[in-house]
């Protein structure tokens, strides 16, 4: 008596697998596809090879004057750049303090670290030190004048360096105004959601160059002729009010998603007012808004970028005006492509944390 | 432009408020502070522009540096705020800067409604025409019926209609955002012709493919002095920022230079010698020390040097000197004498 035995499964055919299989059903499944996929080939074809030979392969790196780059105008001339490079960063800082910037940037890396390591069980007081300690450390660093430091004034600064003081002081100033700022509006005492209202309508209803210029140019005719209110921290404390009333609608959002039965369970354990918003209520609803509060923060690092209008130079402001330097005249494509390269590694990198942060959060609604 | 109207009349209230400080005042006050403050614009090429060390250079800068050398006897007490355009006044009227050199045109208007005052002018600037070589043109008179590259929204448009509005000529405007993209026009031949100040052209031309296939015709068809102001208020101030320009002016017209002002102290020249300050009235009239003019010359350099280091051919922009000559070498530029 013979077994029957199945004949084995025969392979699937070679066309319907692996890399020809792949390509068959993505880029070649109906003539459209295909005529599609060539044309975006060709495209490919005409633009990346050229681009790639301009950035890198003909591109000029070394070499501290124009002349190295004129002989050889086909490439891009990263040598501007380089040159540039520590103004580009620090911006008109004298430059034997650059340590000064750098070992406050070291710092704030230091203590962010140990955030993202999973066993460390004292974050609530480390996070606590960096906001409040942190700034003030910093301050003294930046400015100095204490402790033997030279004292550099706000006007010296620049750069990314600034970029990243005011979108930092923006970012962290804004989120805890915003959620005030958005309780505020969903509470029943009329006064304060009045208050709340009005504040957010208004800055809302403004563009942040108009807040900066008004800042900057109608501020001081106000105030009696000779005082002096640093520029920097009239911007600082326009972006972050600015700030606040997106991030509060944002927060408002998140509070509006959360079902009625949440508030009232809260209510029926007995939990006051801030008890129930702090325990229950905000967690849920800040968890629900990442990616908005994440969009703010990255929309605020980019509008960083107006406060050249009223003449503090950002990264941005710092490329440009390196352009009107007489001996470097005419390299403006490469001062934007890499300011643009510098934002988007800001931009990238702050909208995968926040991607990872959703991950990690994700409690929810997983059983 | 209503919102112009808005802040200059908003400008002109607040100073009229403000302006009450006894003459001198500000004198004292920079005299106090050891420094003078200088606004600057964020970058004009030859005028005001840092370097990648951020020290600043130009035309302009030269400016407050002569200030400084006069009032201190050191060139380098200055300090700078670069401003934009929409901010320069207001920098000013507010007493944040003590000076404006930021390529600004003396109008009536300025000058009698926002509680200003011009202390001179350190460049004659004016609005002007750039064409390729191979266009063959020799004047602007030949340009009928031409394209040209115009930077949107400045007065630049409205001379250009003018001037050819007064001659019955027609031309076709091709208008851009930035004066960086009317220059890449002209570069790849979408127009003509390129119309902006002449100061302006002779940078862009630099940023051209090819800079020597483009040439800048001699017609300007605008007037704008460009020079330093300071606020309403200080005649002392005043004065010194005026006679600063002019002992640069004067040096030159003098042959006086930064190399040989040295020598010139033993020169048998009275007007030389009222002027390094060994005759004369010296410093006492504008209440500094005796040598202020020849602090300027050793430190700063005389007009001459100075235009040809910042804008002239000592330096990339290559501009001739035109009418920024002095008055008896063919240009405009005339001091009043120092006696």
């Amino acid at each position: 008596m013979s077994i029957h035995t199945p004949h084995p499964d025969l392979p699937p055919p070679v066309t319907s697998v692996g890399a020809i299989g792949w390509l068959r059903n993505n880029l070649f499944s109906s003539p459209l596809n295909t005529a599609f996929t060539l044309f975006a080939l060709y495209l490919l074809y005409e633009t990346v090879p050229p681009l790639i030979d301009w950035a890198f392969i003909s591109a000029n790196w070394s070499g501290d004057t124009r002349e190295v780059c004129d002989a050889n105008p086909s490439g891009a001339c990263w040598a501007f750049v380089r040159v540039r490079f520590d103004q580009f960063m620090y911006g008109f800082y004298p430059e034997s303090e650059y340590w000064r910037i750098n070992l406050a940037i070291g710092l704030l890396v230091a203590l962010m670290v140990p955030l993202f390591i999973q066993k460390f069980t004292r974050k609530g007081l480390l996070a606590a030190f960096i906001l409040i300690a942190y700034p003030i450390i910093a301050l003294q660093l930046f400015a100095g004048g204490n402790f033997g430091l030279e004292s550099v004034e706000t006007s010296k600064w620049g750069g990314l360096t600034l970029t990243l003081i005011l979108s930092a002081v923006g970012i962290v100033a804004s989120l805890p105004l915003g959620i005030v700022l958005a309780l505020g509006r969903r509470s029943n005492m009329p006064i304060v959601k009045s208050v709340s209202v009005v504040f957010i309508e208004f800055w809302r209803g403004v563009p942040l160059i108009t807040v900066l210029f008004m800042a900057s140019v109608m501020l001081p005719l106000f105030l009696p002729e000779g005082t002096h209110f640093d520029k920097l921290l009239r911007a600082m404390i326009g972006i972050a009010l600015f700030q606040s009333a997106y991030m509060a609608e944002v927060v408002r959002g998140g509070l509006q998603a959360i079902p009625k039965g949440q508030y009232e369970a809260a209510e029926a354990l007995g939990l006051s007012y801030w008890k129930s918003m702090g325990l229950i209520i905000l967690p849920q609803a800040l968890k629900m808004v990442i990616p908005g509060i994440v969009n703010t923060f990255i929309a605020l690092f980019k509008d960083t970028t107006l406060v050249l209008i009223i003449g503090l130079f950002d990264l941005l402001a710092m490329i440009q005006t390196a352009f009107n330097d007489t001996n470097w005249l005419g390299f403006s494509i490469e001062g934007y492509v890499f300011a643009a390269l510098i934002f988007w590694v800001f931009c990238f990198s702050m909208s995968r944390y926040s991607q990872a942060l959703e991950r990690k959060l994700h409690t929810g609604h997983a059983r | 432009m209503n919102k112009f109207h808005v802040i200059a009349t908003s400008v002109a209230l607040a100073a009229a408020f403000t302006t009450s400080a006894y003459a001198g005042a500000r004198f004292d006050a920079i005299k106090a502070k050891g420094f003078v403050q200088c606004g600057v614009s964020t970058g004009l090429p030859g005028f005001s522009m840092a370097d990648d060390k951020g020290s600043w250079s130009g035309l302009d800068v030269d400016v407050c540096r002569a200030a400084a050398a006069a009032m201190f006897g050191d060139a380098s007490k200055v300090k700078y705020s670069p401003l934009t355009a929409k901010e320069r006044f207001t920098a000013l009227q507010s007493g944040e800067i003590d000076i404006l050199s930021r390529n600004t045109t003396w109008t009536l208007t300025r000058d009698s409604s926002l509680g200003l005052n011009f202390a001179g002018v350190n460049y004659y600037d004016g609005q002007g025409f750039m064409v390729t070589k191979k266009l063959g043109v020799k004047s602007a008179l030949e340009l009928d019926g031409a394209s040209f590259c115009i930077q949107a929204g400045t007065t630049t448009e409205l001379n250009l209609a003018d001037y050819f509005r007064a001659n019955k000529m027609s031309y076709t405007p091709i208008t851009y955002d930035s004066s960086d993209e009317t220059a890449k026009a002209f570069d790849a031949g979408r127009c003509d012709a390129l119309t902006s100040d002449q100061s302006q052209l002779y940078a862009l031309r630099i940023k051209l493919g090819n800079p020597d296939g483009a040439v800048v015709l001699p017609e300007i068809i605008s007037k704008e002095p460009l020079g330093p102001v300071v606020a309403q208020g200080d005649d002392e101030w005043f004065n010194l920022v005026k006679w600063s320009l002019y002992a640069m002016l004067n040096a030159e017209e003098l042959g006086i230079t930064s190399a040989n002002v040295d020598e010139m102290k033993s020169s048998k020249d009275p007007n030389v010698l009222r002027l390094l300050g060994a005759e004369g009235i010296k410093g006492k009239g504008l209440g500094v020390a005796d040598e202020w003019a020849y602090s300027i010359v050793k430190q700063v350099g005389n007009y001459g040097e100075a235009f040809e280091r910042n804008v002239g051919m000592g330096s990339p922009l290559k501009i001739a000197r035109g009418q920024n000559a002095l008055w008896n070498k063919g240009g405009i530029q005339y001091a009043p004498p120092i006696r």
